[in-house]
């Protein structure tokens, strides 16, 4: 059974239509995990003689089990938006002769050979061994050490559930965001000292191991509800009888003075209130537009000008970036109409150009009360803005050319890389990167009113060859429309 | 008004599609018959230009298909439900590609007051997306909208499947009449031998990507095609 799991799976990894560009991906995420086991690994190697040095009078073991708790928060929260349930297509499984508890085994078990499990055990065996060199009892350690190991399955389980339960809400990162604060709030203002009981818990394990029982209980506790709840999940009907949602639809008449173009704006606009992914990337905006609190309030970027042209592109093309970088892959579950019928690709692309100008028009203006840090910045979020609007969004629509993923517009949107390919990453050098270094290099070189205009010049220069540039992009579109719509049939 | 030379389509080394001539003539109801695989989708996605053909052209009323987008404007099909748009609703829908087509509200309600029988109280006005519509639900749906606009040419790819028997009746006798008294040319296929001899004035089977029969529709074509695929 477990063979064949293993080998439908393969396959769909092999047979996948954007096989070359999943494996791009793959490769990056594989140089972060190497990153992080080269971390961890020093990590642990060093730690025993670290906390030597700097706990003299504290044993190494007892400071580690104090930190426990601040891991396990770490952990919860990270693992929350990186961390997803493996995934199976499962509905041509259920009336074949495989029995239910069977493929919700496999898809639990499987969870547990997650990178993230691993990760921990690069710094957990090296620090145990360095505990057994040292002459303290092995068999103690080693209990202690599989104690650990038991509490990263923990929160592997634990994660899912809470996965499973926010995932129905739109802001679905609230709840694990407001528990984890409320705990850490607990153990930081010492109303209840968490942490000490965390630790003092893992040290009892340590002294005496039956009370490995503990944690046992708890994995087998946490394993039985997630079982309990991908049964449910398992069957069809859950599938059919989704909730039928209520439309709710809003005067979009305004778009009308967009003339031939409102067609397609009042689509793109349902596109992003009706469906779950886009709907949430409205939150991102919110997010973008205060990114400057971050810096600007800080007295080193403050008196950092060139970080100003950074922020003003981040925050003034927010939506920008969210939308345009999966241009025209929104579209792509009815891209076939799109190709048939009546339109003009032009001005298709046209549209969404003007969503992206207007929104980046929009979130300057909200962004106006940042003159309260200086006028500099308003200077350099306007160039900003004009880049933007002249360069950038160009940028976009040619990138998304490049597009060749489907996306399925009803999953949820946070840390969701469905759609992600290396373009996306690539996108970001002329996005951000050009600018910023452009803008370094003037303002080193100039002043910074020279940068700021040189900026804005290029943002004019993009918006006085808009139509030559659209034509540009067009046949660029043109030119890729079949393997466009062979790709998105694609499920994968 | 369509007219096919030297058209083929290979995928790999296999070929699939391979059509030395066919002639459609203006306001003829034509189907299209064979088993699975045998090249009728191919042949309407190489019409409606979602596929590139290996070798040879589409002509349509005077436009090259691949080379030109004026086609568009008088062609409107309904292929899967991969031309429907899950997050709007029906109306939503309807008025979108009707404005693509260069029709206002008004008009798009007209054509859509001559389908209330179609849509059997199920579509309209139930303030629920399409996405959340049945399967037939939604065939409806994309069938209705590819009358909108007055096109010329109506490419619909197994109308008749997912369909409940009400509705075949109806969706057959809406499809003789645009065919006849509008002059529109209808390009349908199906499996359904019994529906499609019934609506088609001509009937073109295809097996392995190439025409086998060519027939104009009489008493006896559907015993001759049942006699055929029996074999």
């Amino acid at each position: 059974m477990l063979k064949l799991f293993l080998g439908l799976e393969w396959k769909s990894f092999f047979r996948s239509a954007s096989f070359g560009k999943t494996l791009g991906l793959k490769i990056i995420m594989g140089f972060f995990a190497l990153y992080f086991i080269v971390m961890f690994l020093s990590l642990g190697i060093s730690a025993f003689f670290i906390l030597k040095e700097t706990y003299p009078n504290q044993e190494p073991l007892f400071v580690v089990n104090s930190y426990l708790f601040y891991w396990f928060l770490g952990d919860l929260v990270v693992r929350f938006f990186f961390q997803k349930l493996p995934v199976m297509s499962v509905k041509p499984l259920l009336t074949l002769p495989i029995k239910r508890h069977k493929i919700v085994n496999y898809v639990l078990w499987k969870s547990t050979v997650a990178f993230f499990n691993f990760l921990p055990l690069f710094a957990v065996i090296p620090f145990g061994l360095t505990l057994i060199f040292n002459g303290y009892p092995a068999g103690n350690v080693i209990i202690w050490m599989l104690a650990l190991l038991l509490l990263t399955l923990i929160v592997n389980f634990l994660n899912f559930i809470i996965e499973s339960l926010s995932a129905q809400s739109e802001l679905s990162a609230l709840p694990i965001v407001v528990i984890c604060s409320v705990l850490f709030g607990l153990d930081y203002f010492q109303i209840l000292s968490i942490s000490n009981l965390f630790g003092r818990a893992f040290y009892a394990i340590y002294e005496s191991p039956i009370f490995i029982v503990v944690p046992i209980l708890v994995l087998g506790v946490l394993y039985r509800i997630n079982f309990k709840m991908l049964c449910q999940k398992l069957f069809l009907d859950s599938g059919l009888k989704t909730r039928v949602e209520e439309v709710k639809s809003s005067n979009l008449e305004w778009t009308n003075y967009f003339g031939d173009m409102a067609p397609f704006m009042q689509l793109d606009l349902k596109l992003i209130w009706r469906n779950k992914r886009t709907k949430s990337s409205v939150w991102m905006l919110v997010l973008g537009l205060f990114y400057g609190l971050f810096f600007y309030t800080n007295e080193k970027y403050i008196n950092a000008p060139w970080m100003y042209i950074f922020i003003g592109v981040f925050s003034t093309g927010s939506f920008l970036i969210n939308f345009g970088q999966f241009i025209p892959a929104w579209d792509s579950t009815y891209y076939k109409l799109l190709m048939s019928q009546n339109i003009k690709y032009e001005k298709y692309l046209k549209s969404k150009f003007t969503l992206m100008a207007l929104s980046v028009i929009i979130l300057f203006v909200l962004g106006i009360p940042y003159v309260y840090f200086g006028w500099k910045i308003l200077l350099a979020h306007f160039a900003s803005a004009i880049y933007n609007i002249g360069v950038n969004t160009h940028v976009m629509l040619y990138g998304g050319s490049y597009n060749r993923k489907k996306i399925d517009l009803n999953q949820k949107a946070a840390f969701n890389y469905q759609g992600t390919g290396a373009m996306q990453w690539l996108i970001g050098i002329p996005l951000l990167v050009v600018p910023m270094v452009v803008f370094g290099l003037l303002y080193y070189f100039l002043n910074f009113e020279y940068a700021c205009a040189i900026i804005a010049g290029l943002g004019v220069v993009g918006i006085v060859l808009h139509d030559k540039l659209l034509g540009i992009i067009t046949s660029k579109y043109l030119k890729s429309k079949y393997e466009m719509i062979h790709a998105f049939e694609q499920d994968n | 008004m369509i007219t096919t030379s030297n058209l083929t389509k290979k995928y790999g080394g296999t070929q699939v599609l391979s059509i030395a001539s066919l002639e459609i003539p203006k306001g003829q109801s034509f189907g299209l018959v064979g088993n699975n695989g045998a090249g009728k989708t191919t042949y309407f996605s190489l019409l409606l230009d979602l596929i590139k053909p290996s070798t040879g052209f589409i002509n349509s009323n005077g436009v090259q298909v691949s080379t030109s987008e004026d086609w568009k404007s008088f062609t409107s099909s309904f292929i899967d439900e991969s031309f429907l748009i899950g997050y709007l609703t029906p109306e939503e829908y309807f008025y979108f590609v009707g404005e693509l087509r260069g029709q206002n509200k008004a008009d798009v309600n007209k054509v859509l007051l001559q389908f209330k029988d179609f849509f059997h109280d199920e579509i309209l006005g139930k303030r629920k997306y399409l996405r959340d519509l049945s399967k037939g639900n939604q065939k409806k749906v994309g069938i209705v909208a590819a009358l909108i606009g007055n096109p010329e040419v109506v490419i619909l790819d197994e109308p008749f499947a997912n369909l409940d028997p009400t509705t075949q009746i109806r969706l057959k006798s809406i499809i003789k009449d645009i065919a006849e008294t509008q002059g529109v040319t209808v390009l349908i296929s199906s499996h359904d031998l019994l529906h499609i001899t019934d609506v088609c004035e001509r009937i073109v089977v295809l097996e392995k990507g190439e025409i086998i029969k060519d027939l104009e529709t009489n008493t006896e074509t559907l015993k001759e095609l049942e006699a055929h695929f029996a074999n």
